[in-house]
């Protein structure tokens, strides 16, 4: 039970992270498809981190070190869709898929020729973090705390805070919900967005470290992040663009993906004899489900989707 | 402070490729005074706004404020400069707060976090002093537009702007709310403010404006005292000629019923109170019906139900005799109905088709145009789109081929208007036919739709304009808040009245 | 006046691809260099060489023909990409589709004992009816296709799986060979495997995939139903307010799109050159790859058939980079990398656009200025 609480926990934190981060870049007006890339990416940053940094240092020097590393690559990777999109003025859902390709594809290769650099016989494109990956849990009886959740629950009140009570949070959803207006009191639209698909650079780049360290202790990147990406812009519409609903959301779809893990567990769930697959397969067909019957009255931020054009009115 | 004008705009040029859209204009605002803007569609009136607002730079001509020759790069100069504006479509977010609206952009803040106590006094105070009262906590979604639209002007004040700019500011308010918008005006003339007053609408300039100034074709006409001019003076240097508003046309001779309306309820989209609530009317042959009132009374959610493109939530729709209540659009269409939409971008084109498939788009489906197997005849489609261009006087630069997107917005107008009279409709409902189109397109349209109504067509128009209310049917029925509150004759009402009835301060029980 | 070529659309769409391919090449032959800087010109090289890295003519006509089996389900992966989006849809979900084509031709072929031609249907009713759902989802519960599309992918990869295992051998994950447990389920070669060198792959797929191309562009181009789905796909108020069944039309275009995918899968299946793994753990590349094809085939039936070509190609020659020093997923590199700049082909048209009406306006003040001055004085020549 403590494991299920766990799991449950650790990949409830994943899709707040990068739902809140999908919810940023939405709530400027751009539609991040390409969080799954941003989270392989930031996986990446944050493994080699991981590996690199001496497992001797403070456990806090190695939280934050990590953690900064992998916002950083996010932020950086973010970069592409947000020049595309806004700059150029790209169509949002093939820049998104690029991006998700390229993810996979960049982290691989990056991997690939790190692994072989160092021996010649290796081609795999796994990292290796298992020593590092000690600084990050704290053992209570048979629950694992992860400082990942802390850094979760304290990323979700600072994500609410940022949205509903500055300066900065109401110019935002302005900008998502209403650009000309925005831009008629004299707010610049495309650093809002810039800002808006920064900090879902940021988020999804972090979402990507807590996403391979929750279950295991090294990670083949040829994998990407099983779409958990994809899984995250499920759990934010379900959370209808607010910060409280998407944890709500998110624990729901933490649940079912922890089951996975942990099924065998439970006497009565294995007496059912339901073949492992089926348990990989619950979160998704879980929120094919959720989405059938909460899109229909969503409300999405209005101008979402839609390149901002100065000259247009 | 030696100028008497706070603002001068000085011989400004401003060319697009292909047009000049100001050539040569000068314009100067005095301090304290209502200075109206009067000129077409198209004249040139709005980039010249854009020009002052800073969203366009003028090729040529300076700006002046209070004497002093200023440099506006954006919308932040210009309000630095103190000018604000009321544009035309508010820019308001509408599931914001009208404290959050107004505070947008200049929020007082401390350390990056809003205090909207203070920002809310301040508000208050000012609606209070100038008499806009609305409800700093209301969302704008759940609010009037007369009420966005003092959200607007709160707005500029919270920024104490000294020049304010009106841009069409009447055309989406009841007559009532013009009477109280005209004095909210002169108020803030009176203490100091200077106005420019944007408009097409002699009445309203006579009554409130100092001077004004006219536009045509890009070009500066000149600026003339309201005190010594008349509004016959003022038309004819707006458009060049007189024209006479009105349309000519015979007494109807109603026929039988073509369409028939019981008990029509329709939810609505914004709010969960229905938006048409148990409306009932008919239209028969060899008459124009008007279905007149404010925007967002429910006018495009019956029209929507009437059509087909959205379900009802009860009463019934029959198109002569025949119960089309869940009929499929394309039925209706068949059965006789032809829709001119009132946004001609978001359904009555498919702006990336060229004119030709255009033309077809009700009719494409027809044997004379797709073969058995499922093929397009395009040399039909071809003749009979080149017979209606003709026909209707569409232009555009190559002809059937040309794609819609790059075409006028009359000619669009006028190409959507030919396919829907050509496709011999019993009933055809005309939503906003003239919406933003110049003075000869519309009286062009007016004179189609009162061409099918002497064909023994039955017409339902659906307006806005009070001018068009008054002039082109033979019925208004008059909707407020999802009902129909009162069927006046056009000929023996006024538009006062008519004004009454559309603020839903007047209702008779109507049972058309 | 002459007709400028820089504003045909054809031409702007061919050289934005071809602008699109070189940056992609270039980008991706930059990371070789960062990787190692040694070998990086050879690798690119042989990236884009592929088959032709062989010296003798005889096993490039057969590595050739290996290209062109791949290329058949790209295209087809591609047309079903194109398909979609000419009707405003993302098809994302092609990826799915495509593997429930896999799932459902090589069980009806091991398992069943089914012939060719009754496995590749049951491939395209399995893509149809994945797309169908994704359009059900779409036009009657507002899911965007995207998302579900992903889903979907997921879902359908495990469900394979699970049942490509009941026919897989018993030492390996992969699945039985087609040719020695069926032989009537392989697709039949006309021949035409013969013409390079003997390659027993090569066969029907390839004519049938460039007819379905031909087809897919048939119906686009002059048929109601191409004139109903575009008009949805570009404005789908419009294609509602004038009595379009819109959401039949939607649904319908993902069934066709998935249709298309799955029998895609059924072609390079059927064939035997590939068998499934059944511990697979990422939904097939082949379907994200038909995005870059169809965009970087410009949206046309036609031009999509050679960008599938191009991008099997590089796909194909990345196997052949030296891998003590590089990966084979440099290929996915670059193609992931076209994708991403064709998202810029908008901005490039526009570009050669303002291009284009800056020279003409550049020629018109030339041509007065000239018939100007050649009034003004007649002997004088040019300036240089």
């Amino acid at each position: 039970m403590a494991l299920l609480l766990q799991y449950t926990l650790i990949f409830a934190s994943v899709l707040i992270l990068v739902a809140l981060g999908g919810c940023f870049a939405e709530h400027s007006g751009v539609i991040n498809l390409g969080l799954e890339g941003i989270m392989i990416m930031g996986a990446l940053g944050g493994a080699l981190a991981m590996r690199y940094i001496s497992p001797n240092v403070p456990a806090i020097v190695m939280i934050l070190g990590v953690l900064a590393i992998s916002a950083l690559v996010g932020m950086v990777y973010s970069c592409l869709l947000a020049v595309a999109c806004i700059n150029f003025k790209a169509d949002q859902t093939l820049v998104g898929t690029a991006l998700n390709l390229l993810g996979t594809a960049g982290a691989t290769v990056i991997v690939k020729a790190i692994n072989t650099a160092a021996n010649p016989d290796d081609v795999s494109s796994i990292v290796q973090y298992a020593g590092a990956k000690k600084a990050f849990t704290v053992s209570l009886g048979s629950f694992e705390f992860s400082w990942f959740m802390l850094v979760t629950a304290l990323l979700l009140a600072a994500a609410y805070v940022l949205l509903y009570k500055t300066r900065f949070g109401l110019r935002l959803m302005a900008c998502g919900e209403h650009p000309q207006a925005a831009d008629s009191v004299g707010i610049n639209v495309y650093r809002m967005r810039w800002a808006g698909v920064l900090i879902s650079g940021f988020l999804g780049g972090i979402g990507g470290i807590v996403f391979i360290t929750a279950g295991v202790s090294e990670w083949r990147f040829e994998y990407g992040v099983a779409g958990f990406g994809f899984l995250s812009l499920a759990v934010m519409i379900f959370g209808q663009w607010k910060p409280q609903r998407i944890a709500l959301a998110a624990l729901l779809f933490g649940l079912f993906r922890a089951l996975s893990n942990v099924y065998m567990g439970f006497s009565f769930l294995m007496a059912m004899n339901i073949p492992s697959p089926v348990y990989n397969m619950m979160p998704y067909i879980i929120s094919l489900i959720v989405l059938a019957f909460t899109s229909k009255r969503s409300r999405a931020p209005k101008a979402e989707g839609i390149p901002y054009d100065k000259g247009q009115r | 402070m030696g100028s008497p004008y706070a603002i001068e705009m000085l011989n400004i040029t401003k060319r697009f490729p292909g047009i000049i859209a100001n050539d040569n204009i000068t314009l100067q605002l005095k301090r304290g005074e209502i200075h109206a803007l009067l000129g077409e569609n198209g004249a040139g009136k709005s980039t010249l706004m854009s020009v002052l607002f800073g969203l366009y730079q003028p090729e040529e001509g300076v700006i002046k404020k209070d004497g002093q020759v200023v440099s506006i790069k954006d919308p932040n100069d210009a309000n630095a400069l103190g000018i604000g504006m009321v544009h035309q479509h508010f820019k308001l977010v509408e599931c914001f707060t009208v404290l959050d609206n107004i505070i947008m952009g200049v929020e007082p803040t401390k350390h990056g976090f809003l205090q909207k106590a203070e920002a809310r006094e301040k508000v208050l105070a000012l609606s209070e002093k100038y008499g806009l009262h609305v409800d700093p906590d209301a969302l704008i979604e759940d609010i009037t537009v007369g009420m966005q639209q003092r959200t607007e002007i709160l707005k500029m004040l919270y920024r104490e702007n000294e020049i304010l700019i009106f841009d069409e500011p009447t055309a989406v308010l009841t007559p009532q709310e013009i009477d109280e918008l005209m004095q909210i005006m002169r108020n803030l003339a009176a203490e100091g403010k200077s106005i420019l007053f944007i408009s097409h609408k002699l009445a309203e300039i006579m009554a409130v404006a100092d001077r004004c100034s006219v536009l045509r074709k890009g070009k500066y006409i000149g600026t003339v005292e309201t005190a010594n001019t008349t509004a016959e003076e003022l038309s004819a240097m707006m458009v060049g000629r007189s024209v006479s508003f009105h349309v000519d046309k015979k007494p109807s001779e109603p026929g039988e019923v073509v369409l028939e309306v019981e008990g029509m309820t329709m939810a609505s989209k914004l709010h969960k109170n229905n938006a048409v609530k148990n409306v009932s009317l008919k239209v028969r042959r060899g008459e124009i019906v008007c279905l007149a009132g404010i925007d967002g009374n429910g006018q495009t959610e019956f029209v929507y139900g009437l059509t087909g493109l959205e379900p009802l939530v009860s009463g019934s729709v029959k198109l002569c005799g025949k119960d089309i209540t869940r009929a499929p659009i394309r039925q209706r269409s068949v059965m006789g109905m032809s829709h001119i939409p009132e946004d001609r971008h978001k359904h009555g084109l498919v702006l990336d088709y060229s004119l030709e498939d255009n033309m077809v788009l009700q009719r494409y489906f027809e044997p004379e145009f797709t073969d058995k197997a499922g093929f397009l005849r395009r040399r039909n489609i071809r003749s009979y789109a080149e017979k209606l261009i003709d026909q209707y006087d569409v232009r555009s630069g190559q002809g059937p081929v040309t794609i819609a997107r790059s075409m006028s917005g009359g000619n669009q107008q006028k190409a959507i208007v030919a396919r829907e009279i050509d496709n011999d409709p019993e009933l055809l409902v005309a939503v906003q036919p003239t919406r933003g189109l110049d003075v000869g397109a519309i009286e062009y349209i007016h004179r189609q739709l009162v061409a099918q109504r002497d064909e023994g067509k039955a017409v339902l128009l659906v307006s806005l304009e009070l001018d068009e209310v008054m002039d082109v049917p033979d019925r208004i029925l008059v909707m407020y808040e999802g009902e129909i509150v009162g069927e006046l004759d056009p000929k023996k009402t006024t538009q006062e009245e008519l004004g009454l009835y559309m603020a839903g301060a007047k209702r008779d029980e109507v049972k058309a | 006046m002459k007709k400028n070529i820089f504003k045909s659309d054809g031409f702007q769409s061919l050289l934005a691809s071809l602008l699109c391919i070189v940056l992609g090449l270039f980008l991706g032959y930059l990371v070789l260099l960062v990787i190692n800087p040694a070998g990086a010109g050879e690798a690119i090289l042989t990236v884009i060489k592929n088959f032709m890295t062989y010296n003798r003519p005889a096993s490039q006509l057969k590595y050739f023909g290996n290209t062109l089996v791949k290329t058949a389900p790209l295209l087809m992966c591609a047309l079903a990409i194109l398909f979609a989006y000419k009707v405003g849809l993302f098809n994302i979900g092609a990826a799915g589709q495509y593997c429930a084509g896999v799932a459902l031709s090589l069980y009806a072929a091991l398992g069943l004992g089914w012939s060719w031609l009754p496995c590749m249907l049951l491939a395209i009713c399995g893509g149809a009816i994945l797309g169908g759902i994704s359009g059900l989802l779409k036009s009657y519960c507002n899911v965007n296709e995207v998302i579900s599309g992903i889903m979907l992918n997921w879902i359908v990869l495990y469900l394979t799986n699970m049942l490509l295992t009941t026919v897989k051998e018993d030492a390996s994950p992969y699945t039985k060979v087609l040719a020695h447990i069926n032989e009537s389920a392989v697709l039949p070669s006309l021949g035409l495997g013969a013409l390079f060198n003997n390659n027993q792959y090569v066969g029907l797929a390839v004519p049938l995939a460039v007819l379905m191309a031909i087809l897919v562009w048939v119906v686009l181009e002059k048929t109601k139903f191409g004139y109903e789905l575009k008009a949805t796909g570009y404005n789908k108020n419009a294609a509602k307010y004038c009595g379009m069944a819109e959401k039949r039309n939607v649904i319908l275009s993902l069934m066709i799109s998935g249709a298309l995918a799955g029998m895609g899968a059924a072609m390079l299946y059927l064939t035997g050159y590939e068998q499934w793994q059944c511990s697979t753990s990422s939904v097939p590349a082949m379907g994200f790859n038909g995005i870059a094809a169809a965009f970087l085939g410009g949206l046309n039936p036609i031009g999509t058939v050679l960008a599938s070509f191009f991008i099997q190609h590089i796909t194909a020659g990345g196997a052949y980079v030296d891998k003590s020093m590089y990966c084979a997923q440099i290929s996915d590199l670059i193609s992931a990398l076209i994708i991403y700049l064709c998202g810029f082909v908008l901005f490039m048209k526009h570009t050669m656009n303002s291009y284009a009406a800056k020279r003409e306006e550049k020629a018109a003040l030339k041509a007065r200025a000239a018939e100007a001055q050649a009034g003004a004085e007649a002997e004088k020549g040019g300036d240089q």
